[in-house]
């Protein structure tokens, strides 16, 4: 990729807008209809210590460059859209402070194991249908609220249980920082499998067994091998990587 | 067959095959010292050991069917395809097998003198 990569002319917005420090953030273009490789593009961004990675790219869409592609929404962790890979590793842009990576230079490109669409954005297709596969719901034949009937009450520990992996927003990191992702482009992911013990362990679910089966596959819950960087790039705080073992022992029979 | 039941088989295997393997090695350097026990008749009187030549053959089949599963799996997460994996899945059954039979025929003929 070295080779490929192509330094584009520099630009700087310093004059416009005052701030103590300047950074250089380093964006991949690309365009799969028209570019045959991927090239970076270099601006030079004020920041100050509460500047996210995706208030310099948004920065510079307004100043510098309206033409870079980035998808966002809520710019606070929660709907998981800013995804991509800043200085190597998978984290949400909105969720990184530049302050906080502590280099003069941030390089940021779409995640791997996906599809471009174009520059930062990738298609979530394929991790939609796997969290679709996975069956996302609570499966039972009877209805929650009756006349007769009140919710379906669980114990705090009960609770415990899966709460983690409830907190789980697609942003797809799991899916960017998986190895095995990265050569088994039929593999369910972290994400999806996470999201199938996320209902296997609620305890008002009645679809495990479902579920076991579909994840019991040659390319589902076997092909991990717990490298366990899903767990260490969730910006939520959700272990896939222990949900996948956990998964592990209903199918071992060790859990019931 | 589910993928399940394979990988108990693999995980199975694994274990069978570091506790027999252990105590073949145990054996070797017990009973005799080491280099002794590489020699052309003490191997030969291993062979005709039956109870030995039954564990040397169950470490034959547990770590063909472990190693070739495991070589099966690696395939299959460097390429997909039906096809394919359909190829690896048959590709390595037949392997394990003439293995397991080229093998047990070295076994069978030491242990029946045929040397």
């Amino acid at each position: 990729m070295s080779e490929a990569t192509q330094m584009a002319e520099e630009k700087s917005s310093t004059e416009s807008i005052s701030s103590s420090k300047i950074v250089t953030l380093r964006i991949a273009k690309f365009n799969p209809e028209n570019d045959d490789v991927q090239k970076f593009v270099d601006f030079k961004v004020p920041y100050e210590r509460w500047t996210t990675v995706l208030d310099a790219i948004l920065d510079i869409k307004k100043h510098l460059d309206h033409s870079v592609a980035v998808r966002y929404s809520c710019r606070q962790a929660s709907c998981g859209s800013c995804g991509m890979k800043i200085n190597g590793r998978p984290r949400l842009a909105c969720f990184t402070k530049i302050s906080e990576l502590n280099s003069d230079v941030v390089t940021v490109e779409p995640m791997n194991n996906f599809p471009i669409v174009r520059d930062l954005v990738v298609n979530f297709e394929r991790l939609f249908a796997n969290h679709k596969k996975m069956q996302p719901f609570v499966i039972r034949e009877d209805t929650e609220v009756g006349w007769t009937t009140k919710e379906f009450l669980q114990t705090p520990e009960e609770h415990e249980e899966y709460i983690q992996f409830a907190n789980c927003i697609k942003c797809g990191l799991c899916n960017s920082a998986c190895p095995t992702m990265a050569t088994d482009s039929s593999f369910l992911g972290p994400q999806a499998l996470a999201q199938a013990y996320r209902y296997v362990a609620d305890n008002r679910d009645k679809g495990k067994d479902k579920r076991l089966k579909i994840i019991d596959e040659s390319h589902g819950i076997w092909r991990c091998h717990f490298a366990g960087s899903c767990s260490q790039v969730c910006p939520k705080g959700v272990d896939p990587a222990m949900g996948i073992q956990l998964l592990r022992g209903y199918l071992l029979g060790f859990r019931k | 067959m589910r993928e399940s039941i394979i990988m108990k088989v693999h995980y199975g295997t694994a274990l069978g095959a570091v506790v027999l393997v252990a105590v073949h090695v145990l054996f070797r350097i017990t009973m005799m010292p080491y280099a002794d026990s590489l020699a052309y008749e003490n191997v030969i009187s291993n062979y005709k050991f039956i109870p030995y030549a039954i564990m040397l053959e169950l470490i034959l089949v547990l770590l063909s069917v472990h190693g070739f599963n495991g070589l099966r799996v690696i395939l299959i997460e460097l390429k997909q395809g039906k096809s394919y994996e359909r190829a690896v899945t048959c590709g390595c059954i037949a392997a394990m097998a003439i293995l397991i039979a080229y093998g047990s025929r070295t076994i069978l003929m030491a242990s029946m003198g045929m040397t």
